[in-house]
């Protein structure tokens, strides 16, 4: 099978590359970006003129669902969603139904992954068993199933020292550490960041300090044992300049941010609007500016989706009462390019931002168009007029406080391993 | 602010926060409770403005008093009344609090009168019931209790008849309490000189100062040529989760013994929603001296409610008028 993918403007950040090329892919592989003049004779010809060819997107953060809630939504049904959103990797996060703390769950998970065959998954361990915070997984097998790094999911380990006993054996086996930092004292049973917002409609408050103690102490500990770690989904613009300054001082430190706090802020909860209920919370407008900057700087070296899929009962009760999260893959590309709509981002940025940054962070070979490479692309229409409708979402999660927002950019195929899985029309 | 609690043309089609209302319509919620409070007086305590009806007291968290003075502004408004008290327990049986709406639906109610532990409860309900069921919140987790702070408004105004030149003091537990909020916005609404909270930064929201209020931490200062003093409810348990030391500390602090009443204008008025913790947040001295109007604040509870279920489902008639 030889596909040719023609006259698109090829954005490929790892190589340098933005301009007008060919993308010639064979046996799955991508074989040239090239000028037209070649001898190439394709099976199969994608016409890209005025649309932008760049690696499929890699996500850090997807739950899908399965194991453990098949009836909110599956591997099947996330992963298609994924491939519509140009997504064609996907990292998931260890707190499923059993936890991913075993080389089994693992094996269990690539089985479906396989199955579906349209995007790649790629898993992250337990730190902790049960992520209670008490003892140690069995990281080295974890290690040899394929992981890509560990996590204690969204609980914080409590007690300092297995937190840093964790690491030690995390920098041992020199895996990348994926912390989600929330001081479960100071979180809590929160549900809104504490400000004007929790001080107007009286609900529990996240304050801002339940992000930025754990980071800081994350990053005391992470200086301590030299884990290479990864923070996920930060919320505070104090975590960002935080996190910048290990950077600077030579920590092996990286964050991404959720493209949903790149966009909303504590305001957009509104009249207490359950689709805006996320954990970390949406924050200041501030903490919004700031964490766009952060990306500009490249402290923040990549977008996720954060992506929950919840059933409709989820999101149906008093605010406090509902489940957080936002079905995020199908507006993780739309949101990021936004943001260059909106000049808070430039193009090479944004899609560095999904693609081969993201890469980095995971230390795999993707999110490029290397010739030799796997052939996993993402083809946009930016001249699209599009209405965020989440009831014609794919995911089977429609929870979504995106409706109605209008983006110029849709995705308009998507290619997994040479071969075509996502097509519009 | 609340998008669904008035009509079209301005009317009350529920009742769910003070946020959001214009001043006439807190003034006409006086106006008419001050019509409904002559009633209390008559011979017949009756007035057939609902007959009927059929009016839900929907109560997910206890109380005694708000019920009862619901249930005794329907009745006198002619109304039929339900009482459920349905426990939190219950619902978390598995029924959600949807299917026990549509269940209660199902029965014909014209009205929910809510209370809930959950903030935002009556605004989810408001949003999902019928178009011909309005909802009054009576009190939903730390968000709002509109039609305590209207009672509240009608005890100031009747004794001191304009809101613009006053200074007014809510002294406690600011962060729990869904009566302050309340409070806040309709003095903040009705023009109000000055409204103060007088609190230890524990029991104080995070950018309180945002509510539009002074912030004070000590009753000296924050009492100051007061004229009103209204004094919130201390829950005992909050002396967990280190909020507060003891009820001896918190009581020397910031409860409203006569000395600290002194510093207030002489003819300060004290308020407190009840019930009160006579020795934690109030001497029985102030309780049940002069210058406190507590007792006139229940009374006046029925007329406000009346005037407010009055309003909510005469708007509902217009509208339904307006259909037919």
């Amino acid at each position: 099978m030889k596909l040719r993918i023609s006259n698109g403007r090829v954005i490929d950040p790892a190589s340098n590359i933005d301009g007008q090329h060919d993308v010639l892919v064979e046996d799955g592989k991508i074989i040239a970006v090239t000028e037209r003049h070649d001898d190439f004779v394709a099976d199969h010809t994608i016409d890209a003129t005025d649309h932008i060819v760049c690696p499929g997107l890699i996500d850090l953060c997807a739950r899908l669902r399965q194991p453990g809630q098949e009836h909110t939504a599956t591997i099947t049904s996330e992963t298609h969603a994924a491939i519509a959103g140009g997504i064609t990797s996907l990292v998931i996060p260890p707190d499923s139904d059993p936890i991913i703390d075993s080389p089994a769950v693992i094996e269990l998970i690539e089985d479906e992954a396989k199955k579906a065959n349209r995007a790649m998954i790629l898993t992250i361990g337990a730190l902790t068993q049960n992520l209670k915070g008490e003892l140690l997984t069995e990281m080295a097998a974890l290690k040899a199933a394929g992981c890509v790094g560990v996590s204690n999911g969204l609980s914080e380990i409590k007690n300092s020292v297995i937190q840093r006993r964790a690491m030690e054996y995390t920098a041992t086996l020199d895996l990348t550490l994926f912390i989600n930092a929330a001081d479960p004292w100071l979180q809590n049973q929160g549900c809104v960041h504490e400000g004007t917002v929790s001080a107007r409609l009286g609900l529990a408050g996240i304050p801002e300090t339940a992000e930025t103690i754990a980071v800081a102490k994350s990053l005391l500990l992470i200086e301590q044992t030299g884990v290479r770690a990864h923070f996920q989904n930060i919320s505070t613009g104090r975590a960002v300049t935080m996190i910048a300054d290990a950077q600077s001082r030579g920590l092996n430190v990286t964050a991404d941010v959720s493209a949903h706090h790149l966009h909303l802020c504590e305001h957009d909860i509104g009249n207490f609007d359950s689709l805006s209920h996320v954990i970390p919370p949406l924050r200041t407008i501030r903490d919004r500016e700031q964490l766009q900057q952060g990306l500009r700087d490249g402290v923040i070296t990549a977008i996720s989706s954060n992506h929950q899929p919840l059933a409709k009962d989820a999101k149906l009760g008093p605010f406090a009462e509902t489940s957080p999260g936002i079905s995020g893959l199908e507006t993780l590309l739309p949101l990021s390019l936004k943001l260059v709509n909106d000049e808070e981002l430039n193009l090479n940025q944004a899609i560095a931002s999904l693609t081969n940054q993201p890469a980095n962070i995971l230390g795999i070979e993707a999110g490029q168009l290397k010739i030799g490479s796997q052939a996993d692309i993402c083809i946009i229409n930016p001249n699209a007029d599009n209405e965020c409708q989440p009831n014609d979402f794919v995911s089977a999660g429609k929870n979504s406080p995106f409706a109605g927002w209008f983006f110029n950019n849709e995705v308009s195929h998507t290619i997994y391993g040479g071969k075509l899985v996502f097509s519009r029309n | 602010m609340s998008s669904g609690q008035l009509t079209d043309n301005g009317q009350l089609r529920h009742f769910l926060t003070i946020e959001g209302l214009k001043r006439p319509l807190l003034t006409e919620i006086m106006d008419r409770a001050e019509q409904f409070s002559s009633i209390s007086h008559q011979q017949v305590k009756k007035v057939p403005l609902l007959r009927g009806k059929t009016i839900v007291n929907l109560f997910f968290e206890n109380s005694t008093r708000t019920r009862t003075t619901f249930e005794l502004a329907a009745k006198r408004l002619s109304a039929d009344v339900i009482n459920l008290n349905i426990s939190t327990s219950a619902t978390s049986k598995g029924e959600s609090l949807l299917d026990t709406l549509h269940n209660l639906e199902a029965m014909h109610s014209d009205m929910f009168v809510v209370r809930h532990a959950q903030s935002g409860a009556a605004e989810f309900i408001a949003q999902h019931v019928a178009p011909h069921v309005s909802v009054i919140n009576a009190g939903d987790g730390c968000h709002a209790h509109p039609t305590q702070a209207m009672l509240d408004m009608f005890t100031i105004r009747r004794h001191k008849q304009h809101f613009p030149n006053l200074r007014v003091a809510i002294v406690g537990d600011i962060l729990h309490s869904r009566v302050a909020r309340s409070q806040i916005q309709a003095l903040a609404t009705l023009g109000v000189g000055e409204i103060r909270v007088i609190a230890p930064k524990t029991l104080l929201p995070s950018d309180c100062q945002t509510l539009g209020v002074h912030v004070y931490h000590d009753m000296e200062a924050g009492l100051k040529d007061v004229d009103v003093i209204i004094m919130l409810r201390l829950q005992l348990e909050r002396m967990e989760g280190a909020l507060l030391p003891s009820a001896r500390e918190y009581f020397d602090c910031y409860g409203l013994s006569e000395e600290k009443l002194a510093l207030a204008k002489p003819d300060a008025i004290v308020m407190h929603p009840g019930p009160i913790n006579r020795g934690v947040e109030i001497a029985s001295a102030v309780a049940d001296g002069p210058q406190s109007v507590i007792l006139e604040q229940v009374t006046h509870g029925i007329a406000v409610r009346m005037a407010v279920m009055s309003m909510t489902l005469g708007s509902q008639s217009e509208q339904q008028e307006v259909v037919a």
